[in-house]
């Protein structure tokens, strides 16, 4: 039986090979010694038709629990528009591969255009690349990328107020790649510019990566921070939410060099973590140091703008083992749906998104407080959608409660605070609902 | 397709809005202090919902994807991607799970990975895989990384040098590069396979282990695969197996049958995800049990992977099942080799064996110079394919060759496809005799024609 996706007919076979002049499609392989072919049967599934495989994904689909998300810790459960899906699924974005012939690639080139303008007008930088994977691995290219730029040395810090996903993925790549990581104690819940100096006195820290809403979800001040870095020549990397960037001080603000973070944020389904979109953008100083793609706009031969993949030098495919990185495949896709997300909420949208969170967050996190059952752990410091307090009784205990109740909240952290996160999509009755199973325990 | 010169940018009008929200019913939350607070909100674009739908529609149309034409990019593989794919992929109960959720509220999920490690250790050869990597260069990063612990958690510190063949994609030298290893290059034979005796003499215990593609980016088999599998073990190395190429082997041959340690897949090549663009990939990593054992002492993404890919691709095994995987490997093959052999005459072809799923020619046999008239060359020849309709193959890669032209036409197109592609080709090369700046003026009906690249290096404008 033919198989949909698959045209070739009999006929076809037989002409094809009377061509190449074989008998069989087993000859194609002569020159596969018989020892590494492969015996017998492939123990897979039978092959489904298309109404099964669609009931075997929904049966799939309903062994998920549907819970109300009130954790972020990286992933930010907000709304998205429904023209999103609707507009990056169509064939001519999402069944092409990379821009490599410009001349029938402009779609994909002018919205990665759109998206790096974006990128820098979030954040305050000049230069944004086409993008990374996810957030964790743009930071730690943004690590490796420190010690490129500063020369003879090799020692990046990092504050312990990062997310604990990005500080794995960073010791992971360092490990590897022959950095060496020293990871800053926090002070008060916030990145310590005491404990950075100590270290930077030592001469020989490339850089400092600090993030912009933290760990337990503080607005981190980091007045003075980029002088201090600079003085010691070594350069600031900010991990950000780009969501957040449209109302925080940005890190062209601070003062960054480096601005790193994950673009989910904007409007990307949690999807089990994937697929998201990591950004990166930096002075203009460093834009020869970046990884990945980049693209740029210059004119044809007719003089019309036109957009092509620029500063290629720096690429694997070029350079090889001398590139700036290895990456090859991003998330252009995912740019796509970043782009669109930000034009479709503009700055009022945008603003009116950190607003709602922010509101539902405090609401939260008083009324929570009302019931006697947490201690504050950082009493004062400012927060937008997202705060962690610390539960008088046992935290797994407390996140098991609520999921009973239908949410997923009070994520337990290592520190034995527990994580809680509010978006717009979340109404205020969803929000006494959750109160109320606190209470109830 | 026609030409659109709009950005976002230019249709932002004050006013206008392309968002709704609710009403926000809660109390004001405090302001965040003014030291805090970016000084000018961003300049974002305003503009309604209809105008952004029509401006990414319109962009879409200077776009060319697999569902536009024939696209035999070599090495990307880029297969009809099916769309039931999509339609499982969005399912609520996948989109929504918060990655944080602990299994017991993700049995679904868990559930794919689970079926997806199986299907893929089967077809492979492996023992076990991870999903973390999100693309094929990440998965090869991925790769070494383990190699390495691999090599580490023996206690064995010296293993500093991966071995690249010169026909690698630039990829692995990269990635190795990235890992902290040395690349130490070994050369290809005439015939385009690895050279052994020279591998021979570059082996010993400094060597972590060497990548491999097989088959090469030739598209030819490395048929000395086994005694090299032997010659690597013996010194102590690992092999890795760049799965970049994996479509040709599916149900004949498995990298661990082959003795390949590591390897990664892309799961937007032969398991058919779509490419998006240049992304979201996924390149799940394969190993061997000894192996496997390094894997809880690395994190190389923030959470699973790029799940919505492996839901994809789950669908597609689910699709193809093991009654059609062969077909897959070895329709991808007869299309290479029956593309090669009606174009011979016309396309240099450097090396004449039988190929795997891609081959690659070394340009025209007449380019068509004369008197002050260069000849056409694989630049010109692919642009051309633009006028025709065509996505070109992939030009000046492997590097063994200086005027490479790498087809890879996989096994969803039909012979129809297939003769019509052959006969502008041939067309093609017909008009390099005669009329060479025909073809350096190509494309001549694009959106664009050739865009002033030099310039855009030189002086980079890269935001609006």
């Amino acid at each position: 039986m033919p198989h949909p996706y698959l045209p070739h007919t009999q006929a076809d076979i037989q002409a094809m090979l009377e061509k190449i002049g074989v008998k069989t499609l087993d000859d194609l392989y002569a020159d596969v010694p018989q020892a590494c072919r492969k015996k017998g049967a492939y123990a897979l599934p039978d092959a489904m038709s298309e109404q099964e495989i669609r009931d075997c994904f929904a049966a799939l689909d309903a062994m998920n629990a549907r819970l109300k998300v009130f954790v972020g810790q990286g992933a930010y459960d907000h709304y998205t528009p429904s023209v999103i899906p609707y507009l990056t699924q169509r064939s001519e974005f999402i069944t092409a591969y990379t821009p490599y012939q410009c001349e029938i690639s402009q779609g994909t080139l002018r919205y990665i255009f759109e998206y790096q303008s974006l990128i820098c007008e979030l954040t305050g930088l000049d230069v944004a690349n086409a993008s990374m994977y996810d957030g964790p691995t743009a930071a730690a290219e943004a690590v490796m990328m420190c010690t490129e730029c500063v020369r003879k040395r090799n020692r990046v810090l990092l504050s312990a107020t990062l997310l604990p996903h990005v500080l794995q993925v960073i010791q992971t790549y360092a490990k590897f790649h022959g950095v060496d990581i020293t990871v800053v104690p926090a002070q008060d819940g916030q990145s310590s510019l005491g404990a950075i100096r100590a270290e930077l006195s030592k001469e020989d820290v490339a850089g400092v990566v600090v993030p912009s809403l933290n760990r337990y979800g503080i607005v981190e001040d980091l007045t003075g921070f980029a002088d201090t870095i600079h003085t010691a020549k070594a350069l600031l990397v900010q991990y950000c939410d780009p969501s957040a960037l449209a109302v925080v001080k940005t890190p062209g603000e601070w003062g960054a060099d480096i601005a790193v973070g994950d673009g989910q944020p904007l409007g990307l389904p949690l999807c089990y973590g994937g697929p998201y979109v990591g950004f990166m953008a930096v002075k203009k100083d460093y834009m020869r140091k970046m990884p990945g793609r980049i693209v740029g706009q210059t004119a044809d031969k007719e003089g019309r703008r036109a957009f092509v993949l620029t500063l290629q030098a720096r690429e694997q495919h070029i350079k090889r083992e001398k590139a700036t990185s290895n990456i090859c495949s991003n998330e252009s896709l995912m740019a796509l749906w970043v782009i669109i997300y930000l034009s479709l909420m503009g700055p009022e949208g945008l603003a009116e998104v950190n607003r709602i969170s922010a509101d539902g967050a405090h609401y939260l996190h008083d009324e929570l407080l009302k019931t006697g059952k947490f201690q504050e752990v950082f009493p004062g410091k400012p927060f937008l959608k997202e705060f962690v307090l610390k539960p008088l009784e046992e935290a797994i205990a407390l996140q098991h409660r609520l999921e009973a109740a239908g949410f997923f909240a009070a994520l337990p952290t290592p520190e034995g605070y527990v994580s809680f996160c509010v978006t717009e999509k979340r109404s205020k009755e969803e929000i006494d609902q959750l109160v109320a199973a606190v209470k109830e325990g | 397709m026609k030409y659109y010169d709009k950005l976002i940018f230019e249709l932002s009008k004050e006013g206008r809005k392309g968002y709704s929200l609710p009403v926000n019913r809660f109390p004001a939350a405090p302001e965040l202090p003014l030291q805090l607070r970016r000084a000018a909100s961003p300049r974002l674009p305003e503009v309604s919902e209809p105008e952004v739908v029509r401006h990414y529609n319109n962009l879409s149309q200077m776009n060319f994807g697999v569902d536009t034409g024939f696209y035999p990019l070599g090495s990307c593989t880029m297969k009809y991607n099916p769309k039931i794919n999509e339609e499982v992929a969005a399912l609520p109960g996948f989109a929504g799970l918060h990655p944080l959720m602990p299994a017991h509220l993700t049995q679904g999920a868990c559930k794919v990975y689970e079926q997806m490690n199986k299907a893929l250790s089967e077809i492979t050869g492996m023992h076990t895989f991870t999903f973390d990597p999100c693309a094929g260069a990440h998965g090869e990063l991925t790769g070494l990384m383990l190699m390495r612990t691999y090599h580490m958690n023996r206690g064995d510190q010296g293993r500093t040098k991966v071995i690249v063949p010169d026909s690698a994609h630039g990829t692995n030298p990269a990635s190795a590069a990235v890992c902290g290893l040395e690349v130490v290059e070994v050369k290809s034979l005439e015939n385009g396979r690895i050279d052994v005796e020279a591998l021979k003499s570059l082996l010993d215990q400094s060597v972590a282990g060497i990548m491999m593609t097989n088959p090469n980016t030739l598209g030819l088999f490395e048929t000395q695969i086994l005694e090299i599998a032997q010659l690597v073990h013996g010194v102590g190395g690992l092999l890795y197996y760049d799965g970049a190429n994996m479509n040709p082997m599916l149900g004949v041959v498995r990298p661990g049958d082959m003795g390949f340690d590591i390897m990664h897949l892309n799961l937007h090549k032969t398991f058919s995800t779509p490419h998006g663009g240049g992304g979201p990939g996924s390149g799940p990593v394969g190993m061997t049990e000894e192996v496997a054992k390094g894997l809880p002492q690395i994190k190389v993404s923030g959470f699973h992977g790029n799940f919505g890919v492996i839901l994809r691709a789950y669908a597609y095994i689910l699709s193809i099942g093991r009654q059609h995987l062969r077909e897959v490997g070895q329709y991808s093959v007869l299309s290479a080799n029956y593309i090669k052999e009606c174009l011979k005459d016309v396309y240099k072809l450097p090396i004449a064996d039988v190929c795997k799923h891609e081959f690659v020619f070394d340009g025209l046999v007449n380019d068509g110079a004369h008197d002050d008239i260069p000849g056409a060359t694989t630049l010109d020849v692919a642009k051309r394919l633009l006028d025709y309709g065509y996505h070109a193959p992939t030009i000046y890669f492997p590097l063994l060759f200086h005027q490479a032209l790498m087809i890879e036409p996989t096994e969803t197109e039909s012979k129809e496809t297939i003769d019509a592609f052959i006969a502008v080709m041939r067309l093609i090369a017909q008009e390099a005799a005669q009329d060479p700046m025909l073809l350096h003026n190509a494309p001549h009906n694009a959106p664009i024609s050739r865009p002033d690249e030099t310039a855009a290096a030189r002086n980079p404008i890269l935001k609006y």
